[in-house]
């Protein structure tokens, strides 16, 4: 189990309960459990739909779509049954926060897969967890199995005369079957690979039938948005911007943890407040505000609010809220390297510029930072990653550049200090073996 | 559906709406470049080659992948896109082994074209590239995973066009890897479609690799001489001490009915034609023992016994049995030799399909006969009997495609639960042998509903397909060769009524259509006139035998009772497989030409070494009436082409050849037998003597001649001679077909063949036997052999 951390500006909402024991059905029962769902089941469609649009809650997984936006894309009618699934492949680099979520509170996951069913009209739904996560696995089950047995799931739910049936399903430890599609295609037994789009899963989605899917935190929050009202929810954050996110600050600060702070909170008072600063008298070199893929911050940059629109304006992105807190005692080129190693791993090859892009950075990256480096190739890393980007058939392929493109555009003296055969200037000794060990 | 109208590059383009972007780009001349698109295959936006941009999007699109709208505005040229298709290829190359001086796609290499086209000649790439060794799925499949580029394109047409899935993906990221389904071997039908339709060398074929370069062949299109489907195999030829050497077969030239089809016989079974077994002299038995002889002595020989024994003991003494191999023109040619020189109508075939019933039963009927084509096109298909994935591949295809393309539905009574049932709307098992009261229920005879009922289907259900199909239109009815006499013209009744419904008959081998068509049948003579009847055969051959003659079975019995003095044998093996006794023809004086010393060609008193239908010139008529032009690859050295022989027999009888093949009259164009040179050679030899005003002196030897003949006289056969010799397909119709003739059941007897196996030929093609799948169980029924 992960220890849990707090702060005072925290604003508990989706960790309300962490800590309480509400693995246990019961408990969840005493703290308020499934009364958002019996909530639902009293309204119309329509009417919870519009609660989650008004709420600004967007899509917590990273690309921080309006959640009662696409639950409206999904059509009234369907010849083929309508799903909902609970994206739970938490794989991004830096990111931890679904894994609590899972962990502490399995049951307002769901609650919230129910509330988007009745949003939507599924009479089914999915909870997808990362293979990796094989311990979450079981709670999950449990809660499930304790929500049957409840008669909170199966046929005539609360006595409303309808049903609803939840299923979990574990991964086989692919970060691509986070993106949606692909999570779909393993959801059927077949090898995690995107899908073409159009046409997009709100219409023909997993065994062809239209499916929302939504990370694990987006749909943990529904159920409190629909207790506390949307425009509770909405006034947490700034404008557009509904609610808090759980931050997983890591690296170089002092008290690193899973902090749930309101949306648009100081990415500066976040590491030098809430995390406690840069320890060992260090100072910050940079961060990764948003999981691994988004664009790294110089430590220059980092007076921004911590939500979508701001974050974005910056040019990066808020992510899956995986804040990375870099010293200066750390080696740029070392973590790009280990980036790139994770994405050259985990790209699925399906297309030429992710697969063979990744491969060719990666090689280059570990053969630059032993001490191996031409000036032209950090030209060639740059204009690589620039041909990946936009280009490549899924995110996973811009997902491997843009954090490249920012390690070389801002901090090009760095690369520029690894030329001339000289070793990696933070590693004075020990290069060459621990770029055998990252090599594999 | 309706038009839309989008500009692409400036240019305004229509197209049908649903259109791919990248057909629609074509449709005006603009090429967008694309791996892993491939028309009728299931689309995957991985290759990223076909990037456009497209007005309103923020990033480059893929052509391939987006579906043309109204007022779409699309760039496909600019720097923008140069840059994207040129990085592609970058990427692709780094890891690309680039041996391609040593490649046999070297030169038809659709990466060496990308890169020729949008690539950079410089790399930008320092490390080692990803080596895996080459490996060897089939002895006629080879994989070399350094020069895939992971297209999916085998993948896909194994799966989706031939349902055979026995290629995946394996491992992820960089260390993808195509594989096969037996982790490391293929079972599979050996069709080699993965090695055709693979854009860079790194699906091969054992058949052709590292053997010559695509530039040092000619290239042959021509149609396969195995099944009986008239698919369009083109033949790799290179020079070779033997005169010339078929390298590679493959379906380069995609302009036949086939597209892109091709089986493992099409592909690869042309290795029969350099057996090291093949007879290269003529064999005269001297002394008990087959001797070689010169072509004169021979001829002389012959000429002399067959003369003799037509004038002492009369044209019914000598028997004629001629090939389900040989071009339309020498079956033609034979039927003609038999009854005007040797004054026999002992002709026979070795038949595996009642044709005389069926054109019987069709006779009047306009349009009643279903193309290869329109076997992909129509909307619903009946199939009866036969197992066309094991014996007719193309028609398998076509019913395969047309279903999974076009959603027509799909019909497959068969006693045995085939392959196509997996397409099939509707599959009912029936009795073995039950074939002919299916088509007696279907026409009505509700009696005969009990020999069909199994435990798996009730009477309801056969009520309701019979119904069912009626309420079809443009039914296309293909059956096999359990349905023949009455049972069959019970079908045609039945079809009969239902609106625009055509009929396929199959038949095994290449030419057996074209045998039937041209008369090699005791009693009936081209087109299905009755011997005994009146037709301008008659008036245009003269003098010929009156009364039927004897069939095959008909010709032993004579020759056991000292009847049959001479018998004639052109590329027929009845001994090896009609169970004809070997000892049968013992005191009769027999001829055979053949390609091998056969089990028929063994016990011949003169064998003559004949070549096959890739060394000369014709034409075939594929089981569904298709008339295709087959064109000669090039000569092996000391063979023959059956129609030469046939006319030399003629002359050596002291017969006047020009009354046998009318030379010198109507329009030609030299097919090239005549001066043994390459046809394309010959054709323009032919253009430049009548550019100057020069008569082309026509051989007897040219098939040509006789073509003009049987487009004269057979009914049906009268199709566009420009789009025959343009290697298109024409369909000849049976509607004006003689009445035919009623025959004996026992006097046709399926081939029984496998995909891997094909009558006496498959016996010379190492290709055939080396796949472990010809080994497998065989059906039941499998002729003598």
């Amino acid at each position: 189990m992960a220890s849990l951390v707090s702060h005072p500006d925290e604003v508990k909402v989706v960790t309300r309960r962490f800590g309480l024991g509400a693995t246990n059905i019961d408990r969840y029962l005493e703290l308020d459990g499934y009364k958002a769902v019996q909530k639902a089941l009293g309204m119309d469609a329509d009417a919870i739909i519009n609660e989650v649009k008004n709420s600004g809650l967007r899509g917590r997984g990273g690309a921080g779509f309006s959640t009662g936006m696409k639950w409206s894309f999904v059509p009234k009618q369907s010849a083929k049954p309508k799903y909902v699934l609970c994206n739970g492949d938490e794989s991004e680099p830096g990111t931890c926060k679904d894994r609590l979520i899972f962990e502490h509170d399995p049951h307002a996951v769901i609650e919230g897969v129910m509330i988007g069913g009745l949003a939507v009209g599924a009479r089914s739904g999915y909870i997808y967890i990362r293979g990796e996560y094989r311990y979450l696995s079981i709670i999950m089950q449990k809660a499930i199995r304790d929500a049957y047995a409840k008669g909170f799931l199966g046929k005539n739910i609360f006595g409303s005369g309808r049903d609803f049936d939840i299923y979990w399903h574990g991964g086989a430890g692919a970060y691509e079957v986070g993106e949606e599609s692909a999570l779909m295609e393993s959801l059927e037994g077949k090898r995690g690979i995107p899908r073409i789009r159009p046409p997009f899963p709100a219409v023909v989605g997993l065994w062809g039938g239209p499916t929302v899917i939504n990370n694990a935190e987006t749909l943990a929050s529904v159920p409190h948005i629909m207790l506390g009202g949307a425009e509770w929810y909405a006034k947490i954050g700034p404008p557009k911007n509904g609610g808090t996110r759980l931050f997983c600050l890591s690296g170089n600060v002092a008290k690193p943890g899973v902090y749930e702070l309101p949306m648009g909170y100081s990415l500066k008072k976040m590491i030098y407040e809430v995390g406690g600063g840069i320890p060992n008298g260090r100072s910050l070199k940079a961060v990764v505000p948003g999981g691994s893929s988004t664009p790294c911050l110089t430590a220059d940059e980092i007076d921004i609010n911590m939500d979508f629109d701001s974050v974005a304006k910056a040019g990066s992105m808020l992510g899956s809220g995986g804040v990375v807190v870099l010293d200066d005692q750390q080696c740029i080129v070392k973590f790009a390297l280990r980036t790139m190693k994770f994405y050259q791993h985990e790209s699925c090859g399906w297309c030429i510029p992710c697969r063979e892009g990744t491969d060719w950075l990666k090689k280059t990256l570990i053969r630059f930072h032993s001490g191996g480096g031409v000036k032209k190739d950090i030209d060639n890393m740059q204009y690589l990653s620039e041909n990946m980007l936009g280009r490549t058939f899924c995110p996973l392929g811009d997902a491997a550049a843009m954090p490249t493109i920012a390690f070389v555009k801002k901090f090009r003296k760095e690369f520029e200090d690894h030329l001339d055969g000289r070793p990696c200037p933070y590693e004075k000794a020990g290069v060459a073996e621990e770029m055998e060990a990252l090599s594999h | 559906m309706a038009d839309v109208t989008l500009t692409v590059d400036g240019k305004k383009v229509t197209a049908p709406a649903g259109t791919l972007l990248i057909e629609a780009c074509k449709t005006v001349g603009i090429e967008v470049p694309s791996f892993c698109y491939y028309p009728n295959l299931s689309l995957q936006g991985a290759c990223r080659m076909c990037l456009v941009k497209i007005e309103k999007m923020p990033k480059l699109q893929t052509a391939c992948t987006t579906v043309i709208s109204e007022g779409m505005i699309v760039t496909s040229d600019s720097e923008e896109i140069k840059q994207a298709r040129k990085s592609m290829l970058e990427m692709l190359l780094g890891n690309h082994p680039l041996d391609c001086p040593v490649c046999d796609a070297g030169g038809e290499c659709e990466l060496q074209d990308m890169t020729f086209s949008y690539g950079a000649a410089e790399s930008k790439f320092m490390e080692a590239k990803n080596h895996k060794d080459e490996q060897q799925w089939s002895p006629v499949v080879f994989f070399d995973r350094p020069r895939c580029i992971l297209c999916y394109r085998c993948v896909r047409v194994c799966g989706e066009g031939m349902d055979v899935w026995a290629l995946g993906v394996q491992n992820r990221g960089v260390s993808s890897i195509i594989a096969p389904n037996k982790e490391d071997h293929l079972e599979c039908e050996e069709c080699g479609m993965c090695i055709d339709i693979c854009p860079v060398g790194a699906l091969t074929s054992g058949a052709y690799r590292y053997k010559t370069r695509p530039w040092e062949m000619k290239h042959v299109g021509t149609i396969c001489t195995h099944c009986g489907d008239g698919c369009k195999t083109t033949l790799g030829v290179r020079r070779a001490d033997t005169g010339m050497e078929i390298v590679r077969g493959d379906n380069r030239d995609k302009s036949g009915t086939n597209g892109d089809f091709l089986c493992i016989k099409g592909r690869y079974a042309f290795d029969f034609a350099n057996h090291e077994e093949r007879l290269t002299q003529p064999l005269i038995r001297k002394e008990g023992k087959l001797t070689p002889a010169t072509w004169e002595e021979a001829f002389q020989l012959i000429g002399k016994k067959f003369a003799e024994v037509r004038d002492r003991d009369g044209g019914s003494a000598i028997g004629v049995i001629g090939s389900t191999r040989t071009t339309n023109e020498e079956s033609y040619l034979l039927s003609k030799f038999a009854r005007m020189v040797l004054k026999t109508n002992n002709v026979d075939h070795h038949r595996t399909a009642d044709f005389p019933a069926f054109a019987a039963a069709l006779r009047g009927k306009a349009d009643a006969t279903a193309s290869m084509a329109d076997v992909f096109t129509a909307p619903a298909i009946l199939l009866i009997g036969n197992d066309p994935t094991e014996q007719h591949p193309l028609l398998a295809w076509q019913i395969r495609n047309n279903v999974r393309l076009h959603r027509s539905r799909l019909y497959v009574i068969n006693s045995q639960a085939i392959k196509l049932r997996r397409q099939a709307t509707n599959f009912m098992q029936i009795p073995a042998g039950a074939e002919g009261k299916v088509a007696a229920f279907l026409a009505g005879d509700d009696a005969a509903a009990d020999a069909i009922i199994n435990s798996s289907s009730t009477k309801d259900q056969w009520n309701s397909l019979r119904d069912t199909l009626r309420g079809e239109q443009n039914l296309v009815i293909a059956f096999g060769s359990e349905i023949l006499g009455s049972d069959l013209s019970s079908l045609v009744t039945f079809g009969s009524a239902i609106a625009g419904a055509k009929f396929v008959c199959l038949a095994d081998y290449a030419n057996s259509r074209g045998a039937a068509d041209m008369g090699l049948y005791p009693d009936l003579l081209p087109g299905y006139h009755p011997i005994s009847g009146s037709s301008e055969f008659h008036t245009e051959w003269g003098e010929i035998p009156q009364a039927a003659g004897l069939d095959l079975s008909g010709m032993v019995e004579a020759a056991s009772t000292n009847k049959l003095k001479a018998l004639y044998v052109v590329g027929s093996n009845p001994i090896g497989r009609l169970k004809i006794d070997s000892f049968a023809f013992s005191n009769s004086f027999v001829v055979v030409q053949d390609m091998f010393l056969t089990e028929t060609a063994v016990v011949a008193d003169v064998a003559l070494p004949a070549a096959n239908a890739y060394e000369k010139s014709g034409t075939f008529t594929n089981t569904c009436g298709d008339l295709q032009l087959v064109k000669k690859a090039g000569e092996v050295t000391g063979t023959k082409a059956d129609f030469e022989m046939i006319v030399r027999i003629a002359d050596a009888m002291g017969f006047d050849v020009r009354k046998l093949v009318p030379i010198g009259g109507g329009t030609h164009a030299d097919m090239g037998q005549s001066r043994g040179a390459q046809s394309g050679e010959a054709d323009r030899h032919a253009v430049w003597l009548e550019a100057h005003g020069l008569e082309p002196k026509l051989s007897p030897f040219d098939p040509m001649a006789i073509l003009d003949e049987i487009q004269r006289l057979v009914p049906g056969y009268d199709v566009s001679r420009m789009n025959l010799l343009a290697g298109n397909s024409q369909h000849t119709s049976l509607a004006k077909a003689g009445p035919g003739v009623a025959h004996r059941p026992e006097s046709i007897s399926p081939a029984n063949d496998t995909l891997f196996s094909s009558g006496t030929l498959g016996h010379y093609s190492r290709a055939l036997k080396s796949v472990m799948e010809s080994h497998e169980v065989k059906p039941a029924e499998v002729a003598a052999d």
